[in-house]
């Protein structure tokens, strides 16, 4: 970004100060000019070198066995075996999901700790930005990038199964389930990250913190299914603790919604029940986003 | 239509009255808002912003209402924080360009004026290295650049010189007033320190605790105070005298006279004609046998006007403060 300008040689010509007359961007396009500027340094573009290795390296891990999947089911549906993929969209998620929650803690103290460690505020909100498009397009903007990631192989998985010559009609409408599911699990995880993030001017203190967080609950919650699912041989009650963590809490609600393959010991209940799951995660999605709000409403100037 | 105007603006915290019943009107060039710490400065900044809506009257930057046009308001006015805001991983360059996107430039537009604006703020070559190692004068400088980059028609500028070293202090009072000067635009400058602003504000507003002390162009503040120096061959003390007789306030110090011009004896505020006739007097009265060695306006500084000694309910600025300048 910072190349120095090219000078004519030897004449330094002084313009004096020149006022500007031109377009001015209303506040609704301005938000989408810190959206684009905040999902930009969230992969590390524009910045240092070093900013790009987590991001860019957790990419790799989530399109690597994406694409391995691909060749494995060219391959063995060339030699007849399968007639579907091997993995089933709705589950790519759940399988990589240490590598979404590292992304995730990464990325939201990124967006947002040093705007607090610098006290960067008074600069945006002394300009035409409310407080509320602030924390919008930081929304946004991670939220965009968690679904970019997680879109990225599920997409190269469907063109996979075109190419393995699987039913067009049966894999795009899987893959947009999955789409679907990628939305739910962008907009959860980066409210939590985001809200988590914003608590603290220290990105490192941000970066364990929601690490813990989400890898903990998901550590946690899927043992305490197997124990009382497997060992206790409840297995209601094992899938009513799938809302205690983010990733199980969404993966209950694809499970509940397309009747896919749960990817924990124990699915949603069905029926009315498992619209349980929906509704939590809609009301995890609204908590975080009120959350952020009245976070950013506090901030010192 | 002047820059500022409040009326009756009041602001309290749960514990403290940061403003109490502040009117004023601040008309274009630049302006300087004097208060000692904690005085409401900034509290007052953060209204005129925006950012703070006040607990009752009311405020208008450039003809927009502070409460109902903020976003309107904010994309013609830059604004300098006192303490620090700046990110230390990036380059000043980068900065200001996010920045001037952030009040509505489009991209190439922000890059152009980034790169101007650095220029007149005096950030050559060091405006691609990270700010983070940056002197606090150029830490200043490039919050100046960000308060500029959009090309605002009026300027906050909150304490800019704090920190800064007698000879930064110089460069960025001249850059303060050459904002107006050569860019046209008005500035509302902050400080603690009367002395540094008289040198380049038009006007000058005193706040403390909240009330507005007093609000006079600078050439008024002087001028109410300036006096006659004058120093005759012999006999001071029947000049003196003879001065007096003559209607004049005479007070001695040493072997020199000062003779007021700002009040004469009746009180009343004088304009240039009665300096004249105060010039005039002391003329004709010396001349009548004391030998004058010399006679010199003097001008007192601000500072010397605005004493704390002297701001009292019935100190010699109190006919002028608060009260008139509310009605």
């Amino acid at each position: 970004m910072t190349q120095p300008e090219a000078s004519p040689a030897g004449v330094i010509h002084n313009i004096g100060y020149r006022a500007y007359d031109g377009e001015r961007l209303p506040r609704r396009g301005v938000a989408l000019a810190l959206y684009s500027h905040t999902l930009r340094g969230v992969f590390g573009l524009g910045r240092a070198a070093r900013s790009k290795v987590v991001p860019f390296g957790m990419v790799a891990v989530m399109l690597v066995p994406a694409i391995v999947l691909s060749v494995v089911s060219v391959v063995m549906a060339g030699q007849g075996m399968i007639a579907e993929p091997v993995l089933p969209y709705t589950r790519y998620a759940m399988v990589t999901q240490a590598a979404v929650a590292i992304f995730v803690a990464v990325a939201a103290p990124q967006a947002v700790s040093l705007d607090l460690r610098f006290h960067t505020l008074p600069l945006y909100l002394s300009r035409p930005l409310e407080r509320v498009d602030y924390v919008r397009a930081k929304l946004a903007a991670l939220a965009t990038a968690v679904f970019l990631l997680l879109a990225a192989p599920l997409l190269v998985m469907y063109l996979g199964a075109l190419a393995a010559g699987f039913d067009a009609g049966t894999q795009t409408v899987e893959l947009l389930q999955a789409l679907a599911g990628a939305v739910l699990f962008a907009a959860v995880l980066s409210g939590i990250g985001l809200v988590i993030a914003s608590l603290t001017a220290r990105r490192g203190f941000g970066v364990a913190a929601i690490m813990t967080v989400l890898a903990l609950s998901y550590a946690v919650v899927t043992s305490m299914q197997a124990l009382v699912g497997f060992e206790a041989g409840d297995m209601t009650t094992a899938g009513w603790i799938g809302l205690f963590s983010p990733m199980t809490l969404v993966d209950g609600v694809q499970v509940w919604a397309f009747g896919v393959e749960t990817s924990s010991p124990a699915g949603p209940p069905e029926g009315v029940a498992g619209a349980a799951f929906p509704v939590v995660t809609l009301g995890v999605v609204a908590l975080t986003y009120l959350a952020l709000s009245a976070r950013y409403r506090k901030v010192r100037l | 239509m002047p820059v500022i105007a409040t009326q009756q603006l009041t602001k309290r915290y749960p514990r403290v009255t940061a403003l109490d019943g502040l009117s004023l009107e601040v008309g274009d060039g630049v302006t300087g808002l004097v208060g000692a710490n904690g005085a409401g400065k900034s509290t007052l900044i953060k209204i005129l912003l925006g950012l703070s809506d006040p607990t009752s009257g009311s405020a208008q930057v450039l003809g927009h209402d502070v409460r109902d046009d903020g976003a309107a308001l904010r994309s013609r006015v830059g604004y300098m924080p006192e303490h620090d805001c700046l990110p230390a991983d990036v380059s000043a360059t980068e900065l200001v360009v996010h920045l001037a996107r952030m009040s509505g430039l489009p991209t190439d537009a922000a890059r152009e004026r980034a790169a101007d604006t650095l220029r007149h703020v005096g950030l050559y070559e060091e405006r691609y290295r990270p700010i983070g190692g940056y002197s606090t004068g150029m830490k200043q400088r490039v919050k100046l650049a960000q308060a500029l980059v959009h090309d605002p028609d009026v300027v906050f500028l909150d304490e800019p010189t704090n920190g800064l070293d007698p000879t930064g202090r110089d460069e960025m009072l001249g850059l303060v007033r050459r904002i107006y000067d050569d860019f046209g635009i008005s500035v509302l400058v902050t400080s603690h320190l009367l002395g540094e602003l008289e040198r380049i504000c038009d006007q000058v507003v005193i706040v403390d605790g909240g009330v507005l002390l007093r609000s006079s162009t600078v050439a008024d503040f002087t001028r109410a105070s300036a006096q006659l120096a004058v120093e005759v061959a012999h006999d001071t003390a029947g000049a003196a005298a003879a001065l007096t007789a003559a209607g004049l306030r005479v007070s001695r110090e040493g072997e020199t006279l000062l003779v007021e011009i700002g009040a004469g004896v009746d009180g009343d505020d004088t304009d240039d004609t009665d300096a004249g006739a105060v010039h005039d007097t002391v003329r004709d009265v010396v001349a009548d046998g004391y030998g004058l060695v010399r006679l010199e306006s003097r001008r007192h500084h601000i500072a010397e006007v605005f004493d704390p000694t002297t701001t009292g309910p019935s100190g010699p600025t109190s006919d002028q403060g608060a009260t008139d300048d509310a009605a």
